[in-house]
């Protein structure tokens, strides 16, 4: 297989065991998002990948070829660390140029190279400076530069768009795809922003505690979480996870919970369970309180420009999360909820998904 | 107002510190162009004619007292002086930053004890160690060799370079060396073209201070090498005469012997500027 294979990766630090078995397939021009929250072993996994991770084990394949055991040199691959990692008595020029200087290359190959690369991230003008005369975005785009100069057939970027200001991050994520896929490398990207995922990722894969939850289209891993932790993780504000009232029908499930009904297809519960329904903020409907549906009582108000987030509270006292568009409501009045666009059935006991509801929308009757 | 007082003060209070450390080198920089008569006279008298004759009697070896010409070896000495601390730290260097960079990066067996054991050479007062030295140095046949002083001058300064210089390494940040070794360069160069250049500061400090040990050391040349093998510490005994303790040469003697280790310093001194590191990884 061309592009990125690893499998069975194991990192253990004394008695924790940081990475417990990671399998992983990225093929060349993909771009995979490794998501999850901080300690979950991201940075770890790039490492063992790179071979800069002595207590690594298992097995890393690129293009075929098992590089387990050759030392970080020679293995094809580039990579951009978190904390840039830049060489700090060499220039930006230099500091871009070296994984081609120990590919042997010639002086004006080299020099084309640099340019170009610096060219497209917007440092060119900054090349003759020291790293600490670059600002952390200039020193982020030096190290990236660094990762893609000699168009290795692997990418690892560790969080590139971490200290990046706001405008040049939101440019970054409109022109890294396309130029991550012009590469044709197989690129695992670390984030732990829900929305960067979203934006690059042909497929997410979530990691927490050292284990690989989810591995999914982002869409996917958006409106069907495999599990509660990622439904968590993923999203911001996050899935509302409410206890649910069940009852079957036929072959199909309906749960209820602060006003809104779901429908399950080919679902069978067993027994009178309480589970959990997963609704995305902006999968719940609101409506105004003339219309007789769940009354809720508007506990706080978040505006995000072009639309609120709301905190509501039930007359069960069930606390969600809405989203909205239009103007804030005043906090302490009163909305009604008509019902979910889309919701997720998880087993509080595993964590599990068991189930996506249909696209019809129910309303209470 | 008050910030012209308070600048005042601290000149003053520098002034004051500076009379206080530099008024012995001083003293001893006048003493040398002075006659023997001229410095034994009591009280002290500032105003002397200035001789050079410490300075040509060191320079020629001749040295005229009362009782005759003697035969000093002045320029020898500090040759030796020269040529045993060079190479000591030089093999000092050699050998302790490669095991400097082990102790910081690597974790192996015993490695804490060994790194100990290094240092604690130089809790033991060298007279100690300076009589079973010596007969194993006879046993050998590395007595009265410059081998065998280069090879106990590492008591004194390989302790010293390895400890500084391992905290320099430790404070670099190993994900630095690592983006070289990813970038595809070999350990040897990462190590040359990266761990070293970034401890280059503590590599000068810890050098320069091992130069220093080295050039003021005075008791293992005393006991195992003979004339033609001693330092300037040593040397400056010759001074003390039967016809009296020649002062003027001695103060001469210890310009001179200040001027090497002082040249090293100002050309060191642009190492030791810290900062190098700075901006290197985010923070």
């Amino acid at each position: 297989m061309n592009g990125l294979e690893v499998s069975g990766i194991r990192v253990r630090f004394g008695h924790t065991e940081v990475l417990r078995g990671i399998d992983c397939r990225v093929a060349a021009g993909e771009t995979v998002v490794l998501f999850g929250p901080s300690g979950a072993g991201k940075t770890t996994l790039l490492r063992a990948i790179a071979g800069v991770e002595p207590a690594a084990s298992g097995v890393v394949r690129i293009d075929g070829q098992d590089v387990q055991d050759l030392g970080p040199e020679h293995r094809p691959l580039g990579m951009a660390f978190q904390n840039f990692s830049l060489y700090p008595h060499l220039s930006a020029y230099e500091n871009i140029a070296s994984p081609l200087r120990a590919r042997r290359l010639r002086m004006p190959e080299i020099e084309t190279k640099v340019r170009r690369v610096a060219d497209l991230l917007r440092i060119d003008h900054v090349l003759g400076h020291l790293p600490r005369e670059l600002s952390n975005g200039q020193k982020q785009r030096t190290a990236l530069a660094r990762a893609l100069v000699a168009e290795p057939p692997v990418l690892l970027l560790d969080d590139p768009l971490r200290n990046v200001d706001a405008k040049l991050r939101y440019e970054m994520r409109l022109e890294l795809p396309p130029l991550l896929r012009k590469t044709g490398a197989a690129v695992i990207f670390v984030t732990q922003d829900f929305r960067e995922a979203m934006a690059l990722a042909d497929r997410v894969v979530v990691l927490r505690e050292g284990l690989v939850l989810q591995d999914a289209p982002a869409e996917e891993v958006y409106g069907a979480p495999a599990t509660v932790p990622v439904a968590q993780l993923f999203g911001d504000p996050p899935m509302n996870l409410l206890s649910a009232r069940l009852v079957q029908e036929g072959n199909r499930v309906r749960a209820e919970a602060a006003g809104m009904v779901s429908g399950f297809p080919d679902l069978n519960i067993t027994r009178l369970e309480t589970l959990l329904l997963g609704v995305r903020p902006e999968d719940v409907l609101i409506a105004s309180p003339a219309s007789g549906k769940a009354h809720a009582e508007i506990l706080a108000v978040t505006p995000l420009h072009e639309r609120c987030v709301l905190l509501l509270r039930t007359a069960d006292g069930t606390e969600l999360v809405a989203s909205m568009a239009g103007a804030a409501p005043i906090p302490g009045t009163f909305v009604s909820i008509a019902g979910a666009r889309h919701a997720v059935l998880f087993d509080p006991a595993s964590g599990r998904r068991l189930a996506v509801s249909d696209a019809r929308t129910e309303m209470v009757a | 107002m008050r910030e012209s007082t308070i600048r005042i003060l601290r000149g003053s209070a520098l002034a004051l510190i500076l009379l206080f450390f530099l008024f012995p080198i001083l003293w001893i920089l006048l003493m040398s162009f002075q006659t023997n008569a001229d410095i034994l006279r009591i009280p002290p008298r500032l105003g002397f004619t200035p001789t050079l004759s410490n300075y040509v009697a060191l320079l020629s070896g001749k040295l005229a007292t009362s009782s005759g010409t003697l035969d000093i070896t002045f320029l020898r000495n500090l040759g030796n002086s020269l040529l045993l601390s060079v190479a000591s730290v030089a093999a000092s260097l050699v050998l302790g930053v490669p095991a400097a960079y082990a102790f910081a990066r690597y974790r192996f067996r015993l490695g804490e004890s060994i790194a100990f054991t290094l240092l604690s050479f130089r809790f033991a007062p060298p007279l100690l160690v300076l009589l079973p030295l010596s007969l194993y140095f006879q046993i050998l046949g590395l007595t009265d060799t410059y081998g065998g002083l280069i090879w106990v001058y590492q008591l004194i300064t390989l302790p010293l370079i390895l400890w500084i210089v391992r905290g320099y390494f430790e404070d670099t940040s190993p994900d630095i060396e690592h983006a070289y070794r990813v970038d595809g360069h070999s350990w040897w160069r990462t190590f040359t073209r990266i761990a070293v250049p970034l401890a280059r500061p503590g590599i000068a400090a810890a050098g320069l201070l091992a130069f220093i040990f080295a050039w003021n050391n005075f008791v293992f040349a005393l006991v195992l090498a003979s004339a033609d093998k001693q330092p300037v510490t040593v040397g400056a005994l010759a001074f003390v005469t039967a016809a009296g303790i020649q002062y003027g040469q001695i103060a001469a003697a210890i310009v001179l012997s200040i001027l090497p280790t002082l040249a090293l310093a100002l050309y060191a001194q642009r190492w030791l500027v810290e900062g190098l590191s700075l901006g290197a990884v985010k923070g």
